[in-house]
């Protein structure tokens, strides 16, 4: 690790250059991923056991890198071994002897911890023959898998802070902004709005004390690409801070953090630290005369707190309640200071286009977006992760292409794009371009990027009653067709999934919607309605069947349906019965046995337990 | 929803009487200013396993903030307790992700088997029912997290088995 504090972008060349100097390319070294999702699955066990595996049998100098997320969650844990690149999936405790004696030592190759490409059937050994990834373009997340996220000098290695060398001592503040606006940069975090302008106004506002921030409050459900940035590379979002705060004339930023993203907080309160260390944060940054430093503020567990009237008001140690725009915060923002606001991914985007020159980065993407999205494809897909694409690819392309489609021969229903402000996508509709504006025409919004794939065993009624639960309990109570809007659209909602509702609802649920949209001050009550709305509009039969029919056509409203065995498939082996826990399955040993429909609270034990697809919905 | 009664440190059956001494190391953490708030409430509930009355009357009066003011804080996030939290904390994710994979009867299980409502404690105080809006472990969903450690593909048939082996703990 570095010991000195960088005076000049000279000196930082000359420590970047001794740091690939002592990297010899051939040399042997594995990439771990320890973020979130493989920790999920059990990735702290065999980072141990590899270690003390390494310690005891293994070959001299092979280094072992803890890093971030290469964002291929569904068969984690995953490891790389380079220089080769062989790319082992689901790696456990028991195989950690085996690589090191057999792939390590030997060059074998391990059958067993080999991807299989569920479209060829083939096994794949290196890492950019997955189709996963070899689909993808990683400008933002191709660093992950390289860097140990506590190590700036890996982040070096990966050409981290040259950017800001040359920022700081070639070009002037506008010029960062016109680079920025040239290239076309959008924000990543909800409506898209152009960052270059916004910084541009941020700088031109009256008053000598400015402050930017990071929004890394990802509150949206089923989104987790900022985490997996900030945790696993959080260096490359403090280096577009920085290079933001120049262009901006600000000296202090602040980092907003989700609470329940413990792993990011701490390497990127660690890399911040850092920075400290070496100069790179704190008073005249390698001699340019620039003073800017900043902190980390954890968030306590209010999705509302991602809308940014609401997160500076948290900043400022209050309840995050969102304010009346204008003033904008980049007239009034913290403490009633200009503040420039863009989210992780944004920011993450800053180094790239000055490293690559705003015209090569405006290649990337189509027309009216530019550069790359991550997206987080989650739910009923079978390569569950995270995908970075141009902005422009289709959601067929992503679903299908990448995603590796529908598990289990399901057919494909909707795309829910966009968290609990955006809208469900149905699959008719999925050469869509994804970009901000084609997403927009079906009632979807870009968001932060999150895609939950549902299948043919989703209810989109019980989908809209999810997200309008969801936003009754994170509505912060400020504007009343909110508050109150969004809890009488659940009680109708919630009707039609009991069967208790008429056709009448259906148009009285759609002109609340309506209401709420146009009556409501901030981004979260305005775009509350969009899972109702969107739902409406696409999958209208399924709100009749529920409100007229008093059926769930997808069999998944508890009150609509009943848990039935089915006599043929059933072998009498008990293991429902005793796991029910209202006693309501009897029958003789080795015979069928039965639900008694009087007794049965639809828990669905029996049909988790049951190893023989016996018992079903109807 | 939790109850918003405040607990006081000094009602708990065994309580030490130094509330004041402990807040003051951690209040000594931060300088005086409003916008560490958040962070101290934090640190007093990584102490004292939610936020006690005594500790949030003593803040007010060091930090010269409104108790109102704190009150309002300590129950708009979701964070925070204002009742004791149990020794192990279950938390069940209800994002969408694990929402479209059946975590709603996850949760019921949970429910069941504790015997509490989200946000509620058991009785002998040994776990505490959460529920979080999303891990971001959607890969693995449904997902339960017993204290730090991930439970991923949950089924109700595999709660009743989680639950049984907690006990056993």
């Amino acid at each position: 690790m570095i010991q000195m504090k960088f005076k000049t972008s000279k000196e930082l060349e000359a420590h970047r250059s001794a740091v690939l100097k002592a990297q010899d390319p051939k040399r042997k070294w594995i990439s771990f991923c320890v973020g979130t999702g493989c920790i999920a699955s059990g990735a702290e066990k065999v980072a141990a056991a590899m270690k003390l595996e390494l310690k005891k049998n293994g070959p001299k100098g092979v280094q072992f890198k803890e890093t971030g997320c290469p964002g291929f969650c569904e068969r984690g844990p995953l490891m790389v071994i380079h220089p080769e690149g062989i790319f082992y999936q689901n790696v456990k405790p028991e195989h950690v002897h085996d690589i090191v004696s057999r792939t390590l030592k030997k060059g074998e190759i391990i059958k067993e911890l080999l991807y299989i490409d569920p479209s060829s059937g083939k096994q794949v050994t290196n890492e950019k023959d997955v189709p996963f990834y070899s689909k993808q373009k990683r400008l933002i997340l191709g660093n992950n898998p390289l860097v140990d996220p506590t190590n700036i000098d890996d982040y070096m290695a990966v050409g981290g802070y040259t950017a800001l060398g040359k920022v700081l001592s070639e070009m002037k503040p506008e010029q960062v902004i016109e680079e920025v606006k040239k290239a076309g940069l959008r924000g990543r975090g909800g409506a898209g709005f152009p960052t270059g302008v916004k910084w541009e106004t941020t700088r031109n506002a009256k008053g000598a004390v400015k402050y930017i921030v990071c929004n890394a409050d990802e509150g949206d459900p089923g989104a987790f690409m900022n985490r997996s940035v900030l945790e696993g590379n959080p260096h490359s979002v403090l280096e577009g801070m920085i290079i933001g705060a120049f262009a901006i004339g600000a000296n202090e930023g602040f980092v907003y953090c989700r609470n329940e993203y413990p792993l990011a907080v701490k390497n990127v309160t660690l890399a911040v630290q850092q920075l400290r260390d070496v100069g790179l944060l704190g008073k005249n940054i390698l001699g340019s005369g620039f003073n800017f430093d900043m902190s980390v503020v954890r968030g306590a567990g209010a999705f509302v707190c991602g809308e940014e009237t609401a997160l500076m008001a948290s900043i400022e140690g209050k309840k995050g309640v969102p304010k009346q725009r204008p003033p904008f915060p980049s007239q009034e923002g913290i403490w009633g200071k200009p503040t420039n606001i863009n989210n992780v991914e944004t920011w993450a985007n800053v180094p790239f286009i000055i490293n690559m020159g705003a015209e090569a980065y405006a290649r990337i993407g189509n027309k009216t977006s530019k550069g790359t999205k991550i997206f987080a494809l989650v739910g009923k897909i079978k390569n569950t992760g995270l995908v970075e694409v141009p902005m422009g690819t289709t959601l067929k392309e992503i679903i299908y292409e990448i995603g590796g489609g529908i598990p289990n021969g399901k057919k494909l229903k909707a795309v829910q794009c966009g968290g609990p402000s955006g809208g469900c996508i149905a699959a008719a509709n999925i050469d869509v371009p994804v970009d901000y504006e084609g997403l927009k025409q079906y009632g979807a919004i870009m968001g932060s990027g999150g895609m939950v794939v549902m299948d043919e065993d989703t209810c989109m009624v019980d989908v809209a009653k999810y997200f309008l639960k969801f936003l009754l309990e994170e509505s912060c109570g400020k504007c009343t067709t909110c508050r109150e809007g969004i809890e009488r659209m659940l009680e109708i909602v919630t009707r039609m999934s009991e069967g208790k509702a008429c056709l009448d609802d259906i148009a009285l649920l759609e002109e609340l919607a309506n209401v709420v949209k146009d009556t409501t001050m901030c981004g979260l009550g305005n775009t509350a309605p969009n899972p109702v709305l969107t739902t409406l509009r696409f999958f209208r039969d399924e709100y009749i069947a529920h409100a007229k029919d008093k059926k769930c056509p997808a069999k998944v409203c508890k009150a609509l349906i009943s848990f039935n065995i089915d006599e043929k498939k059933c072998t009498g082996c008990g293991a429902c019965a005793k796991r029910c826990p209202q006693s309501a399955i009897s029958g003789e040993n080795k015979r069928p046995h039965k639900i008694d429909q009087k007794k049965c609270i639809k828990c669905g034990v029996c049909e988790s337990t049951c190893k023989f697809g016996a018992v079903s919905r109807r | 929803m939790e109850d918003m009664a405040l607990v006081r440190k000094h009602e708990l059956p065994g309580a030490p009487a130094d509330i004041d001494e402990r807040v003051d190391a951690i209040l000594n953490r931060y300088s005086g200013e409003r916008r560490w708030l958040i962070n101290i409430l934090f640190d007093i509930q990584a102490e004292f396993r939610y936020l006690p009355r005594d500790a949030l009357e003593y803040v007010a009066r060091r930090m010269a903030i409104p108790q109102v003011d704190i009150y309002g804080i300590a129950t708009f996030y979701k964070a925070f307790s204002l009742t004791p939290r149990g020794k192990h904390i279950i938390t069940a994710c209800l994002g969408t992700a694990c929402h479209v994979r059946g975590s709603i009867g996850v949760l019921e299980e949970l429910q069941r088997g504790l015997n509490v409502k989200p946000g509620g404690t058991t009785e002998d105080g040994s776990f505490t029912l959460e529920t979080v809006n999303c891990l971001g472990c959607c890969a693995q969903g449904p997902m339960v997290v017993v204290d730090q450690e991930y439970h991923g593909q949950m089924t109700p048939a595999k709660v009743r088995t989680l639950l049984e082996d907690e006990r056993k703990k």
